[in-house]
């Protein structure tokens, strides 16, 4: 049975790799990566062998609890990443729950992450291969370090699983992790410059890790090597408790998910309330309009660039407090205006075959584009201006507002023209309706990227009048220039919208059929 | 350009569908082959056939969803993929496998639909309040359809399909999941509707449904039509579904394996 469920990980990992060629190539890349960092982390290791043993002991710790925290937290981040052996798919089949989790524990291991981390837990034996026996306790600690990673994770993914099964609960909580990722940037900046004045503390804090399940494992060979066999005895039993305990956890919560079938809150609204729909105009373009609304604040997937909207300006004022010039808060409007037009790149992608409605019921391609940038603009554009006209504000600067506005408003509506043509020619892998935002679809790394910069690149080249002109105005400082730039976004911008919208349009009338082909695979 | 067998009478263009020499092939299998198919102004008409016949591309086709390698297409003598606009105003979709918007509540995504076809507000307000009332979606009016059943889903599916009065019904596996009550009040809507001179196409698996429900009947199999015509001429004085059996082949032994032989 465990066989069976280890192979059956492998024919879906081959299977999907079969399926699209751009999954093996992120497989690869991902193997790449990993053999790099693999390499970095074994030479680091047995460098340490030269080391004091405090030092050696600071660093394994520090990175072990690292590590095992990475496992347990990032599944949470990243839900819905590793459907692969989803337990809800086995619930039917009759198979004992102690061979399902050993199933499930070595199918988990068996991944790009699995294998590299198996692989550094078992070479910080390689710091000690001065001393063989502490050398092969340490191969022990390192194994069971990696079980306990891979523990770990199905542990807190099968237990969020069970909690959240309900949507509103998934999608709510997988829009919230996004405000620590894209605060990333800042946190790692605070944090590390926390370490370089904290570097004293460093052994501290390793030693007080080395008493919690996250480090006690990492600490034991070191505990041997100060000559403390007691304390290496105590650290090994809480790091083997630690693991025991995760098991069961895990297992008690795979016995209640495989008994819970994932349910579904409903929710209503009162009948009678059309929400956007009873203050849109009455016409096909009114009606995309007002769905395109709908999804904007309901779809998580859209709504989570709706959380940009606070949170880039906050990024900027970060990154220009730092380098202490104005420059990053002048550039909040624009750079949002640039985000917020592209972001009905992916829009007929996120309708995934739901589409088949436009095109069964002759929707113009015109009034398809026209209600979906116009639900972006109705949000969007208000925005913009804010922004543009705070930051002139902030800064004091505003003989600036002038240029500022013009390259924001022709970059939205730039942004929103090329968009319009571009999401009627391609169809990027997107998470699916209902699915994680978070989801990767396989595929989706490099085939997105490259058409996104293409898109991105082709806005930028389009808004080069406006952004020459802003720069001008703002260099010499002759507001001439600035009122040029107005000028050339007032009339550029609406002119990209409005060709872009037509192009677009008319593609879709031409070749709706082949897109929702496209659509149907994509599934 | 793949090889397409059969021959063509010449297009029926008073048939409420008329098709001729239809074919479609993905990759290396030909799921469409060669499809000539009459569907009389005031009919009902099933289509039946085994699983990967072609029911469902072949009526993808007709209604404009998937782009034919060969043949040609009209409703009431409009062709599908010449004026694709005009003929889609004049045929109602109950597509199965694709999704819905389903973000919006019951209420919205008919209202949507509505509205996508270019009715006035007023109008869509009083045919929404209809069709939920009709198709017993009242109570779920405001639900959002992500929340709803399989069964609720096909229900506002139809709703969507009928909002704009078409004149041709095309509804692939409109009963599926849907409960006896809610069948039973969709018949009623459908044959109230053919008897006011609409047309209705479905396509089911079901031979007993289709043998009571409609007039005509085509067999599809292997992408092509073995029999069609009204029900008694198809059946031949044998029931639906031993003539199905019998027409498109494939029957295994009667028995199990001998291990599923419980007692």
């Amino acid at each position: 049975m465990v066989e069976h469920l280890v192979r059956l990980r492998l024919l879906l990992l081959r299977n999907g790799l079969r399926r699209s060629p751009w999954q093996l190539v992120a497989v690869l890349f991902g193997g790449l990566y990993g053999l790099g960092a693999l390499a970095f982390a074994t030479a680091g290791l047995i460098a340490l062998s030269g080391a004091p043993v405090e030092l050696a002991r600071t660093v394994v710790v520090l990175a072990g609890s690292a590590l095992i925290l990475g496992w347990l937290v990032l599944p949470v981040l990243l839900s819905g990443i590793d459907q692969v052996l989803d337990p809800a798919r086995l619930v039917n089949f009759p198979i004992p729950s102690a061979q399902l989790l050993i199933g499930l524990a070595i199918a988990g291991v068996l991944g790009v992450p699995g294998i590299v981390t198996t692989l550094a837990a078992l070479a910080t034996a390689g710091t000690w291969w001065k001393h063989p026996l502490i050398a092969v306790v340490a191969l022990v600690c390192g194994a069971l370090g990696a079980i306990t990673c891979v523990v770990g994770s199905r542990m807190v993914t099968t237990l969020s699983s069970t909690i959240t099964s309900g949507r509103r609960f998934r999608e709510v909580g997988g829009t919230i992790i996004l405000i620590p990722a894209v605060l990333a940037g800042p946190i790692v900046v605070g944090i590390t410059t926390g370490l370089d004045t904290a570097q004293d503390a460093l052994p501290g804090i390793a030693e007080g890790l080395s008493w919690t399940p996250l480090g006690a494992l990492w600490a034991v060979p070191s505990e041997l090597a100060l000559g403390n066999p007691g304390v290496a005895v105590l650290k090994f039993v809480i790091g083997v408790a630690a693991l025991a305990v995760m098991a069961l956890v895990w297992r008690a919560a795979l016995a209640v998910a495989l008994v819970t079938p994932a349910r579904a809150t409903t929710r209503a609204i009162a009948k009678g309330n059309l929400g956007f729909f009873a203050h849109v105009p009455g016409s096909p373009t009114g009606a995309v309009l007002a769905r395109s609304l709908t999804y904007w604040l309901r779809d998580p997937r859209y709504s989570k660039q709706l959380i940009l909207i606070p949170l880039m300006p906050a990024l900027f004022w970060f990154y220009g407090s730092m380098s202490d010039s104005s420059t990053f808060i002048i550039l909040i409007a624009p750079a949002l205006a640039l985000l917020l037009g592209l972001s009905i790149y992916s829009d007929v992608s996120y309708d995934s075959t739901a589409y088949a409605m436009h095109l069964s019921l002759g929707v113009s391609g015109r009034a398809d584009r026209t209600g979906r940038a116009l639900a972006v603009l109705v949000f969007a554009l208000p925005v913009v201006l804010v922004f543009a006209v705070g930051a002139v504000w902030f800064s004091s600067a505003w003989e600036l507002l002038p240029g500022l506005l013009g390259l924001s408003i022709g970059t939205l509506l730039s942004g929103l023209g090329i968009a319009s043509i571009s999401s009627a020619l391609v169809v990027v892998p997107v998470p699916s309706p209902g699915d994680s935002p978070f989801k990767a679809p396989p595929g989706s790394g490099f085939t997105t990227v490259a058409s996104t910069f293409a898109t991105w690149g082709i806005v930028v080249a389009l808004v080069v009048p406006e952004l020459a002109l802003f720069i001008a105005a703002a260099v010499t400082g002759d507001m001439l220039f600035g009122w040029l730039a107005l000028l050339a976004g007032l009339i550029l911008g609406p002119v990209v919208l409005g060709l872009g919208i037509r192009w677009g349009g008319a593609r879709l009338d031409r070749r709706s059929p082949e897109l929702l082909e496209t659509l149907h695979r994509q599934r | 350009m793949p090889e397409f067998t059969g021959s063509e009478p010449p297009a029926d263009t008073t048939a409420a569908l008329s098709i001729r020499g239809l074919g479609k092939r993905f990759g290396e299998t030909v799921a469409v082959n060669g499809i000539n198919l009459d569907v009389p102004v005031g009919s009902f008409y099933g289509l039946v056939g085994p699983n990967g016949a072609g029911k469902t591309t072949t009526l993808s086709m007709a209604t404009g969803l998937l782009r034919p390698d060969v043949g040609r297409i009209w409703i009431q003598g409009v062709d599908v993929w010449k004026n694709p606009l005009e003929a889609k105003r004049l045929v109602g979709i109950l597509a199965d496998g694709v999704r819905l918007f389903d973000r919006l509540s019951g209420e919205q995504l008919v209202t949507y639909a509505g509205l996508l076809s270019g009715m006035t507000r007023e109008t869509v307000a009083e045919r929404v309040a209809d069709l939920l009332r009709l198709l017993d979606l009242d109570a779920a009016a405001g639900t959002l359809v992500v929340d709803y059943s399989a069964g609720m889903t096909k229900k506002i599916a139809l709703a969507c399909a009928l909002v704009h009065a078409p004149r041709l019904l095309v509804l692939d596996e409109p009963f599926e999941s849907v409960d006896p009550v809610s069948a039973a009040n969709i018949r009623d809507i459908l044959q109230g509707y053919v008897r006011s001179g609409g047309t209705v196409i479905v396509s089911s698996h079901a031979m007993d449904l289709v043998q009571r429900l409609c007039d005509h009947v085509a067999v599809i199999a292997a992408g092509r039509v073995v029999a069609a015509g009204t029900i008694d001429e198809v059946r031949a004085g044998s029931t639906l579904e031993d003539r199905f059996v019998e027409l498109v082949g494939g029957r295994q032994r009667a028995e199990g394996p001998s291990w599923l032989n419980i007692s």
